[in-house]
C-alpha cells in the first residue's frame, strides 16, 4: 500500500480536526452541505483487514474484513451475538482489536481511540442510547466535542446559538417551547433520533455509523431515515447501517455484509442478490453457519474474502 | 439533506411555562425551601434574625463546610461520591505542620497542605477509576486510611498554631474583612470558580454527561477517568482550605478536626436538590443548602428550643428538601 498523496489525508489528526471543525461556528447550515473530504484516487473511505476480538477468552470477532467505499453504504447484517456491535466499537475507537489494521483513506491508523476516530470524521448514530437525559440539547449535541477556548472554557453562546438553528433546519423542531436549553428526558423517540442524526452529521462526518437506527420509530419516520440515508451517498460520503431488520438494510444498502458468530459469513451485492435469495442464506447461515449457495457464489463474486469483495462495481 | 432530516413529533403539549418552570424547577424549590426556613426563624426570633450578629456568626462557621459542598457537589453530579473529605481535612494539616516546622514558613506549610490534599484526591481517583471500584467503597477505606496516617504521622497529638498568628497566610485564611470572617469571601470566590467550572467549562460538561450516562460518556469519546480524577483532586484542595481556616481560626491542629463535617457537608449538597445518581446538581443549590443546614443549629437555640431538637429538626429538614426535590422532579421533567 504506497501512502496517498498529500491531500486532506496526508494531514495529521490534529490538521484534520482543526480544518474540520468548524472555526467559526456559524452558519450552522455550513456544517451540513452534501460535501464529503476528497478520497485519494482508488482509496478505500474505511479498510479493516483481519481484525480479531476477544472478550474474556471468547473470540468475538474472527479475522473479519470489511472495507467502504466512498458514496457506498454498507448493511451489516447478524444475529444478535454476530459481533456487530463489536465491530462498530473497533471501528468508532472504543474497543482496540486484539490483532488487525485499520486503514482510513488507506492510511494505517494504530492506537484508534473515539476522539481520534471522530477527528477522522467517523460519526455514529447510537440513537438514545447515547443521549444524556438530564442534560440540555446543546449540551447533548456538542456532547465530546463542545467548542470551547484555548484554556478548555466553553463557548456557550456560539453552542446554544448552533443549537437553535440546527433545531429549527435540520430537526424540524418548530415547537416554540422546545429551546436549545430543554432538556432531552421530555423528547419524543422521533425527536431523540433526530438529535442524534443532527449530532452526527453536525461535524462534517464522511463515514456515518447508523446503529439499529429504526428501533423505535413509526412507519413514517423509518421512511424519512431511508430517505436521509439516501442524502449520504449523494452527498459523497459513506454509510455503515446495522439494523436487524433485512428489509431496511436491503432497501439503502449497496452491498450487504453478513456476520455469523464472529465471522463473515458473505458479502452481498444488493443488485446482484434479491431480498428472497438473501433471506434464503440468511436462514441457512443461521441455522448451519454456512450456505450450500458457496460454489454460485464464489463464481459470481471471485471469493469469499472480504478484500476483494463485489464492492468494485460501487466504488 | 439541508432540509428537515427527520420529522418531530412532540411527545406531547407543552407550554412555555412549564418549560421554564422545568429547566429552573430545582433552583426554584431550594430558594423557596430557603425562604421558608429563614422567615420561619424571623417569626420564631425577630430579634436574632433581624440584627446581624447572628449572621457573622453564619458567615464565621458555615464557609468551613460550605467550601468542600461546592466542590463535592461536582463529584457528585459526575456520579461519584467522596467521604474522605474529613480525613483529608486531617492529613493535609499534617503536611501543614511537618513544612511549617521544618522551614518555618507559614505559606510553604499552606502549599504542603494544598498539595496533600491533591495527593489524597488523586489517591481516591485513581482507585476508583483504575480499579474500578465504587467511589463509596474506595472512599469509606480512605476515610479510615487518611485519619489513621494523620493520627501516626503526628502520634495522635495537637499542635498550636499560635506562632502563625502574625503571617500573611493567616491573615488571609482566618483573618476579617472589617467585621466580616474572611472565609466568607473565600466561600464565594470559590463557588464562583467552581460554578464556572461546572457550567462554563469542559470539566463540567464531561462531568454532567459522565454522570447522567456513562456508556454515552464512552461511545462520545468523553475523559471519563481524567474527568473523574479531577474532579477528586479538587475536592482534596478543598478539604485542605477548609481545615487551613479551621484550624488556624482556632490555632490549634488536632487530628479529628474534620470529623464533625461529614454529616452537614453531605446534607448541604442534598438538600441543594444534587441528585446522587449523578448528572444533576447545582453549585446554587448547594450554597444554598450549606447556608440552611449552618442556619438551623443556631436558629434553633435563637428561638428558644434546647439544643436536643437539632437532630430531629436537622432531619426533617434534610427528608423534606429531599422529598420536594423528588416530587418537583416528577412533576416537572
Amino acid at each position: 500500500m504506497t501512502l496517498p498523496p498529500v491531500g486532506e489525508y496526508g494531514m495529521s489528526a490534529d490538521e484534520r480536526a482543526s480544518a474540520r471543525q468548524p472555526a467559526q461556528l456559524d452558519p450552522a447550515i455550513a456544517a451540513l452541505e452534501p460535501t464529503a473530504a476528497p478520497l485519494p484516487e482508488g482509496e478505500k473511505r474505511l479498510e479493516l483487514r483481519h481484525i480479531w476480538k476477544s472478550f474474556g477468552g471468547v473470540h468475538v470477532l474472527q479475522d473479519v474484513s470489511l472495507e467502504l467505499g466512498s458514496s457506498e453504504v454498507v448493511g451489516l447484517l447478524g444475529d444478535n451475538g454476530a459481533g456487530k456491535s463489536t465491530l462498530i466499537k473497533i471501528i468508532t475507537g472504543v474497543h482496540r482489536p486484539d490483532s488487525g489494521e485499520i486503514l482510513f483513506g488507506g492510511r494505517r491508523v494504530g492506537g484508534l481511540t473515539v476522539q481520534k476516530a471522530r477527528e477522522l470524521g467517523v460519526e455514529t448514530v447510537y440513537q438514545e442510547r447515547a443521549l444524556a437525559d438530564q442534560l440540555p440539547l446543546w449540551r447533548n449535541i456538542f456532547m465530546g466535542r463542545a467548542a470551547a477556548g484555548p484554556l478548555g472554557f466553553l463557548k456557550v453562546g456560539d453552542m446554544r446559538r448552533m443549537t437553535a438553528e440546527l433545531m429549527s433546519e435540520s430537526m424540524g423542531f418548530t415547537s416554540a417551547v422546545l429551546t436549545p436549553n430543554t432538556v432531552v428526558k421530555g423528547l419524543s423517540g422521533g425527536e431523540r433520533q433526530g438529535l442524534a442524526i443532527v449530532r452526527a452529521l453536525h461535524f462534517q462526518a464522511d463515514i456515518i455509523i447508523l446503529d439499529e437506527p429504526t428501533m423505535g420509530l413509526s412507519l413514517k419516520e423509518t421512511e424519512k431515515l431511508m430517505v436521509f440515508v439516501e442524502g449520504i451517498r449523494a452527498a459523497g460520503k459513506s454509510a455503515i447501517f446495522i439494523d436487524h431488520n433485512i428489509f431496511h438494510v436491503y432497501s439503502v444498502s449497496d452491498r450487504i455484509v453478513l456476520l455469523d458468530r464472529g465471522r463473515v459469513a458473505g458479502e452481498f451485492s444488493t443488485s446482484r442478490y434479491s431480498l428472497d435469495e438473501l433471506m434464503g442464506i440468511m436462514r441457512e447461515v443461521a441455522a448451519t453457519g454456512t450456505f450450500t449457495e458457496q460454489e454460485r457464489y464464489r463464481q459470481a463474486e471471485g471469493t469469499l474474502q472480504a478484500t476483494t469483495g463485489p464492492s468494485e462495481e460501487h466504488a | 439533506m439541508s432540509a428537515t432530516v427527520v420529522p418531530a413529533k412532540p411527545s406531547r403539549a407543552r407550554s412555555p411555562i412549564t418549560a421554564f418552570t422545568a429547566a429552573w424547577a430545582s433552583q426554584i424549590g431550594i430558594s423557596v425551601a430557603f425562604i421558608a426556613v429563614w422567615l420561619a426563624f424571623i417569626i420564631g426570633a425577630p430579634s436574632t434574625f433581624l440584627g446581624d450578629r447572628i449572621y457573622l456568626a453564619f458567615a464565621q462557621s458555615t464557609p468551613y463546610f460550605a467550601i468542600i459542598a461546592v466542590f463535592l457537589t461536582m463529584v457528585i453530579i459526575a456520579g461519584d461520591i467522596d467521604l474522605s473529605f474529613t480525613s483529608e481535612m486531617s492529613l493535609s494539616m499534617v503536611g501543614f505542620i511537618f513544612a511549617w516546622k521544618a522551614t518555618g514558613s507559614v505559606e510553604l506549610g499552606v502549599a504542603a497542605a494544598l498539595f496533600v490534599g491533591a495527593l489524597c484526591g488523586l489517591f481516591n481517583g485513581l482507585m476508583v477509576t483504575l480499579l474500578g471500584i465504587p467511589s463509596l467503597v474506595v472512599t469509606i477505606g480512605t476515610q479510615f486510611l487518611f485519619l489513621g496516617l494523620a493520627l501516626v504521622l503526628v502520634n495522635g497529638k495537637s499542635y498550636s498554631l499560635v506562632d502563625t498568628t502574625s503571617s500573611i497566610s493567616y491573615g488571609l485564611l482566618a483573618g476579617k474583612v472589617g467585621t466580616i470572617p474572611i472565609q466568607f469571601f473565600w466561600l464565594l470566590v470559590l463557588a464562583v470558580v467552581a460554578w464556572v467550572l461546572l457550567n462554563r467549562h469542559r470539566l463540567g460538561q464531561n462531568a454532567y454527561v459522565v454522570g447522567d450516562n456513562p456508556q454515552a460518556a464512552q461511545l462520545m469519546g468523553i475523559p471519563i477517568r481524567s474527568t473523574r480524577i479531577t474532579l477528586f483532586v479538587l475536592t482534596g484542595m478543598s478539604a485542605a482550605v477548609a481545615a487551613l481556616m479551621i484550624a488556624l481560626s482556632l490555632t490549634n491542629y488536632y487530628p479529628n478536626l474534620g470529623s464533625s463535617y461529614l454529616m452537614p457537608t453531605l446534607a448541604a449538597v442534598f438538600v441543594g436538590g444534587t441528585s446522587v445518581f449523578g448528572g444533576r446538581g447545582s453549585i446554587y443549590g448547594t450554597f444554598l443548602g450549606a447556608f440552611m443546614i449552618g442556619g438551623i443549629q443556631a436558629g434553633i437555640v435563637a428561638v428558644g428550643l434546647t439544643d436536643y431538637y437539632t437532630g430531629a429538626i436537622y432531619g426533617a429538614v434534610i427528608l423534606i428538601s429531599v422529598s420536594v426535590h423528588a416530587v418537583i422532579q416528577r412533576r416537572f421533567e
